[in-house]
């Protein structure tokens, strides 16, 4: 947990949840475990108000609690966890994968299941209807069936699963009866049971036993509801049955895109379509953890060929072997049987592709020349200075210059290896490595950063302009009901013209600054995105 | 020149200043005494971002999404700095942070029994859930008690106040029907959380086989 990472957990608490749980959650992953009356005393607040908060961010997901050291009746302590709390950040992206995934109706459900943490289904296909149906024209309605259908589909691919149950003891299915047999120490312990975490078989088999019953009740009495609070439907049966956003599937599907995409860019498409059939092929027996797919052998990948790409037996194998003679490695061939076994090489392919990031980093902000020399010295791992100076054939006195940048900048690093014990100058080698795992932890947190400044300009850009801001909503809202009430044109544009041509102006150029900043947040995230797997990636290969 | 001298009597120390490649008749640069400014000049203008639909959607989403957040009840706002005098009628206007299920409704099986604010209803649960009937019948006796006490007091309380109460009575008569409902209401909530509170030791004490009990 770096400085860095908690001033943005910070200011994306605050800005999506408010200050009293940015305040309550900044305290949490400053301090590590605190119990209730801790938080309360030490961040000064109301201990209704911390309550809340807890009870927002445990709501996300976004922390956790567990009885204390000191026995199972000590007091319950909380933690916050910041990966979570980081990963809003991520959300338009994921509502926008689930759009081009399954549409406008997979949009509202990730997008209503990540502004509310976890909902049940029945909760989430009724809000997604309703919104659905507001949205189409009069006398037309959402059937709850098509939302369900889609539901199912996010399910099965595991975009969407099961919240994790919170107590080990209670974990007994909860089932929708107040009857039922519960364990007798049922009440919310707050143990959080991770081994069960992400037993997906588990989740599609109730998932499908219950989904039946929106389904049901949808088609017998309220076929598109529309914006009707029937208070009966809350008795769906699924009860204590919570999804979430299953954001490592989202990453995986993260990662395969952006696999595709460089080898798009770096051979051509048909290869890239090939790569992505594989990719596709082993979606389901690969673990998200693994460094490489599951081999697959040539016969296979041509049978799972869409065959609208036309790609013949041959020209497969051409391609093939192509692809396993590239430098980049994404492909390898892992056996000769069944026509070639062919893996991709997963972690292999993030760690190029964050090579790559860090290369065009040090090639934007040092130029080119530089560039060289950082890939110079990846490439040869250690050079003394002579020798970087000899091989990236640039004049002495430059490459001296840029070597002490990247020096400074912590890209590149010295290694000192002394020829007697004494460590004497004269007798040691001085050779210069670049290693990308620091220098990725090292991006990271300047991205990080980024994002932070990023945020905090565009509030002080919004703060310094809150009351135009407000003048031109005023107007905005005022127009609208003259609108409906049918004024003339000349009292609207009179009104219109309550906002002079300058402070027009000065709106617009707000508008396009808040624009590009946010814009700027979502791309860098992208950076982000590769950064972070490709550091996990490294820990869980080890 | 200062910093040359003492650039050249470190040298001399750790390394020797041509294995860093800096001749001998070479200046060293002069040594920076303060630290880098907040905003050095860029070197190298950044690449402009990327455009593209996708980018355009994203953004959309991403401002749509701040704002929404903002108008769910997980948006918590601080609580309104204390005003000069406490009212009477401050008590029937409580919106406030007394009470988190107005806003939204968590599955309390899910989260820690302290962070319950009201607990009539998840309570109710239990009884049925949890099979100790006995031990909830006395806990059932003791509540009792203790409501008649806080009803004494609260009756108390209020023949001191009767003035305010006139006051209210005439604001209050238009909406006279629902009003008292809702002061009913109120009053059974706040008793609940006086004697949860004052009960909280008692409760660990007469659970702690079942570990579902904080002590406060």
């Amino acid at each position: 947990m770096t400085q860095q990472e908690v001033r943005l957990c910070g200011l994306l608490l605050q800005e999506h949840f408010g200050e009293v749980v940015e305040k309550v959650a900044v305290h949490l992953l400053r301090t590590g475990a605190q119990t209730l009356r801790g938080i309360a005393q030490e961040t000064s607040t109301p201990l209704d108000l911390v309550k809340k908060s807890l009870c927002v961010l445990a709501q996300h997901g976004m922390c956790e609690f567990r009885r204390g050291r000191r026995g199972p009746a000590g007091a319950v302590e909380y933690l916050a966890t910041s990966e979570r709390i980081l990963r809003i950040l991520r959300y338009p992206r994921y509502i926008y994968t689930a759009k081009t995934l399954y549409g406008d109706t997979g949009e509202l459900i990730v997008e209503e299941v990540l502004q509310r943490g976890h909902m049940t289904m029945s909760g989430s296909v009724k809000t997604v209807a309703d919104r659905l149906t507001h949205n189409m024209e009069e006398g037309r309605s959402m059937d709850y069936s098509e939302v369900v259908t889609a539901f199912s589909k996010l399910v099965e691919t595991h975009f969407i699963q099961r919240c994790p149950p919170v107590a080990d003891v209670g974990a007994a299915p909860p089932a929708a009866g107040p009857g039922a047999q519960a364990a007798p120490a049922a009440p919310p312990s707050p143990a959080d049971s991770h081994p069960e975490r992400y037993t997906l078989p588990h989740v599609k088999l109730t998932g499908r036993g219950k989904r039946r019953h929106p389904s049901e009740e949808s088609e017998g009495e309220q076929r598109g509801a529309k914006r009707a609070k029937m208070d009966t439907s809350e008795s769906s049966g699924d009860t204590g049955i919570y999804w979430q956003v299953n954001f490592d599937r989202f990453h995986q599907h993260f990662r395969d895109q952006a696999i595709v995409s460089a080898v798009a860019s770096k051979l051509d498409q048909t290869s890239s379509e090939i790569v992505r059939t594989m990719l596709r092929m082993s979606e389901v027996t690969t673990t998200p953890t693994a460094a490489c797919t599951q081999p697959l052998s040539a016969n296979e990948i041509f049978r799972a060929l869409p065959p609208s790409y036309s790609i013949t037996r041959p020209v497969l194998e051409q391609y093939l072997s192509l692809l396993v003679d590239d430098p980049m490695e994404f492909v390898g061939k892992s056996g000769e049987s069944g026509g070639g076994m062919y893996v991709v090489n997963l972690h292999k392919a993030l760690a190029t592709l964050s090579r790559a990031t860090l290369e065009s980093v040090v090639q934007e902000r040092f130029g080119s020349r530089s560039a060289r020399i950082f890939r110079l010295l990846l490439r040869k791992r250690h050079l003394e200075q002579k020798q970087v100076e000899d091989f990236a054939m640039i004049p002495a006195k430059e490459a001296k210059d840029m070597l002490y940048t990247l020096l400074s900048e912590n890209l590149v690093q010295l290694q000192e290896i002394p020829k007697t014990p004494d460590h004497a100058p004269s007798r040691t080698f001085y050779l210069y490595t670049v290693n990308p795992l620091p220098t990725a932890r090292l991006l990271l947190q300047h991205c990080y950063k980024a994002v932070g400044n990023l945020m905090e300009r565009r509030q002080y850009e919004t703060k310094e302009n809150k009351r135009l801001l407000e003048k031109s909503q005023r107007i905005e809202a005022i127009l609208a009901s003259l609108q409906a009430s049918g004024a003339e044109p000349s009292q609207l544009t009179e009104v219109e013209e309550m906002i002079t041509a300058p402070e027009r102006q000065q709106l617009q150029a707000l508008r396009h600054h808040v624009n590009k900043l946010d814009s700027s947040e979502n791309q860098v995230d992208e950076t982000i995105f590769l950064l972070e797997s490709y550091i996990n990636s490294t820990q869980t290969s080890r | 020149m200062a910093g040359r001298g003492r650039g050249r009597g470190r040298g001399q120390l750790s390394f020797n200043m041509e294995a860093v490649g800096i001749g001998k008749g070479e200046n060293l640069p002069p040594s920076t005494l303060q630290p880098t400014p907040p905003f050095p000049p860029m070197e190298h203008k950044p690449v402009p971002l990327q455009t593209s639909e996708e980018a355009e959607y994203m953004l959309a989403l991403k401002q749509e999404l701040r704002g929404a957040m903002k108008s769910l009840p997980f948006y918590i706002r601080p609580a309104a700095p204390k005003k000069d005098v406490e009212r009477y009628s401050d008590k029937y206007q409580s919106t406030e942070p007394t009470d988190n299920t107005i806003e939204w409704d968590p599955d309390w099986k899910r989260l820690p029994k302290e962070l319950r604010i009201r607990v009539r209803k998840p309570l109710k649960e239990k009884v049925s859930a949890v099979p100790r009937s006995s031990k909830q019948t006395g806990v059932d006796k003791e509540e009792i008690i203790r409501k008649l006490e806080t009803l004494e007091k609260k009756e108390e309380e209020v023949s001191s106040d009767e003035e305010g109460r006139e006051r209210k009575k005439q604001d209050e008569e238009e909406q006279e029907g629902e009003e008292e409902y809702d002061e009913e209401e109120f009053e059974e909530e706040t008793d609940y959380i006086m004697s949860y509170f004052d009960n909280g030791e008692e409760f660990g004490g007469d659970s702690d086989d079942n570990m579902d009990e904080a002590i406060y």
